[in-house]
């Protein structure tokens, strides 16, 4: 048995997607910005690519930019926006709890260089308050960036609202919607975002490729000099074939997305449920309004990385936010985000589920899964302690 | 390649003395639930030999290996023996761990410390604190492990 749940880690490329891949290194290797035959036929995969992409998030070509990854796209939002607020003396940036390192570290950065970061809560339902957007939101405030759907416990955020809150008030908002882009409809306009980041290895498209969505008129200054590409944002010759395939892989991700979301919808129903009936277990974020792949779970009194290398043992890729997974002493930040004490923490496992899952998937996940958490269990002291009363439950 | 060598997933899989031993003659319990490891060594001596020893660890691979391996490497040696156990003999017996997976087997070594220690203190037995040193520094260690790839 072989059952790959890891999806929001990184998914396989779709065959349609390889296929352009390969096409593309071997029948259009020019180089975009030559003037030849060869260079022009490149460019307008580039440019038709992009006109795809534009059409799918309902905006301009002229708005995407393409970029490494997610991570890229994330930093170069924020320090866009970041900078061209400082011009103006604006130096306080809102963002939440759980957003991604990328995101993070990025205003980590920001916060060395003298800028103010607040991060607002999100509560044990792991979804940040709108209101709590408004209200934090004042004449210093350069930008937002709230993601769209967290990475951990796939809850979804309210970027509509927080979309239209700074529309209202003037600031430049970003969203990280690199988990959301081809698992459920995007649309730049509806969410009224300046910036937004995407990347294709989440959705079938290869690793290393991205989307930097600027909307025309937001500041955008490039984190890599050296040529005129991407109008100059970014520069370095492009990644062709990673850039064709990405199109088409959110093409077919779109394509599929009602089809797709029916069987998560119903896979995460019969995970959840049945996971649930493990003593002592609870799911992680709001049980709704998350995305249908994702299901993250807290076992109590049992460590996340042994849980993982067991379940590897019988043939399942899953995650964890334990802090032992992490090589650091904390546990997730988001699960400490929605209240999860650290003891709880570390006992966390997320299984993220993709269009290739079936029922007999879960069956043998719901199988071994309780299996793997009572042997973890059956030799840790803190699960000894909770048994024999020397330690109060939490879950 | 996976994350741990052969020997480490040996013992993680098939982890030695595992358990516990209700008329424990020395018990120490390292580590906490905070930074994710916890591990806890019941012993048995007799004239000065470590008759039995077991083990429970909550914790990740490295954690549950390296105190396996311990509890190998010290059943049946003589105290003063026992006390000499480096978490680097550990790591070596077990052919070497991922860097930053090294605090995690540190926990052995100062899981056998502070068992011996239990028992000699329940005994009114006089002990030298420098051969204590880690059980009683536990947590004192360096943990500066990075924050790892997020996925
Ligand atoms: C929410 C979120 N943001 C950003 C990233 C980074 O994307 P990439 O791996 O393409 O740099 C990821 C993926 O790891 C993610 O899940
Ligand atoms: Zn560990």
């Amino acid at each position: 048995m072989f059952i790959y749940a890891d999806h929001a880690a990184t998914t396989k490329i779709l065959p349609c997607a390889l296929e352009v891949y390969n096409k593309t290194c071997e029948e259009f290797y020019g180089n975009p910005s030559s003037l030849h035959t060869a260079g022009q036929r490149a460019k307008e995969i580039l440019e038709k690519s992009r006109e795809e992409i534009a059409s799918i998030l309902n905006a301009a070509p002229r708005e995407i930019y393409f970029t490494s990854g997610g991570s890229e796209a994330d930093n170069q939002a924020i320090l866009s926006a970041a900078y061209a607020g400082a011009k103006k003396g604006k130096k306080k940036i809102l963002s939440t709890a759980i957003e991604h390192h990328a995101v993070l570290h990025t205003l980590d950065k920001l916060k060395r260089e003298g800028f103010e970061i607040v991060l607002l809560p999100v509560g044990h339902e792991g979804i940040v308050k709108a209101e709590d957007v408004k209200n934090a939101i004042d004449d210093e405030t350069a930008l937002v960036s709230v993601m769209l759907a967290n990475n951990e416990i796939g809850t979804l955020q309210p970027v509509e609202e927080i979309g239209e809150i700074c529309r209202e008030k003037g600031v430049l908002f970003h969203t990280d919607a690199v988990q959301a882009v081809g698992h459920i409809p995007v649309d730049v306009q509806k969410i009224k975002c300046d910036y937004l980041a995407l990347s294709a290895h989440k959705f079938g498209g290869p690793k290393g490729v991205g989307v930097i969505y600027a909307r025309k008129g937001a500041p955008l200054s490039p984190l890599i000099e050296g040529g005129a590409q991407e109008k100059g944002k970014r520069a370095g010759t492009e990644d062709l074939p990673a850039i064709a395939a990405m199109s088409a892989a959110l093409k077919a991700s779109i394509a599929d997305m009602g089809a797709t979301s029916a069987l998560l919808k119903r896979l995460q129903a019969k995970l959840i449920d049945g996971l649930e009936r493990i003593p002592h277990s609870s799911l992680n974020g709001d049980r709704t309004r998350r995305l249908f792949g994702n299901v993250s779970f807290c076992f109590e009194g049992c460590e996340g990385e042994a849980l993982l290398l067991y379940l590897d043992d019988e043939g399942i890729c899953a995650s964890s936010g334990s802090a032992c997974t992490s090589g650091s002493l904390d546990p997730s930040h988001v699960l400490l985000a929605i209240g999860r004490v650290h003891d709880v923490a570390h006992g966390s496992l997320r299984l993220t589920l993709g269009p290739e899952n079936t029922e007999a998937d879960v069956d043998y996940l719901l199988e071994k899964i309780p299996e793997v958490v009572e042997k973890v269990r059956s030799f840790s002291p803190v699960w000894r302690d909770l048994k024999e009363g020397r330690r109060q439950y939490i879950l | 390649m996976s994350l741990y060598s052969e020997k480490v997933m040996d013992h993680f899989r098939h982890p030695r003395n595992v358990g516990i031993i209700e008329d424990a003659d020395g018990v120490g319990e390292v580590g906490n639930a905070k930074c994710g490891d916890i591990m806890k060594m019941y012993i048995k001596v007799k004239d000065g030999i470590l008759t039995d020893v077991k083990f429970e660890t909550f914790g990740c691979g490295s954690a549950i290996a390296s105190s396996s391996m311990a509890t190998e490497m010290i059943k049946g040696q003589p105290l003063s023996e026992a006390l000499k156990l480096t978490n680097k003999a550990v790591t070596e017996a077990l052919g070497g761990l991922p860097a930053y997976k090294l605090h995690c087997s540190v926990l052995a070594e100062q899981a056998v410390q502070a068992a011996i220690l239990d028992y000699y203190k329940r005994n009114n037995i006089p002990y030298d604190p420098e051969e204590f040193k880690c059980a009683l520094c536990a947590h004192e260690h360096d943990h500066t492990a990075d924050d790892g790839d997020e996925t």
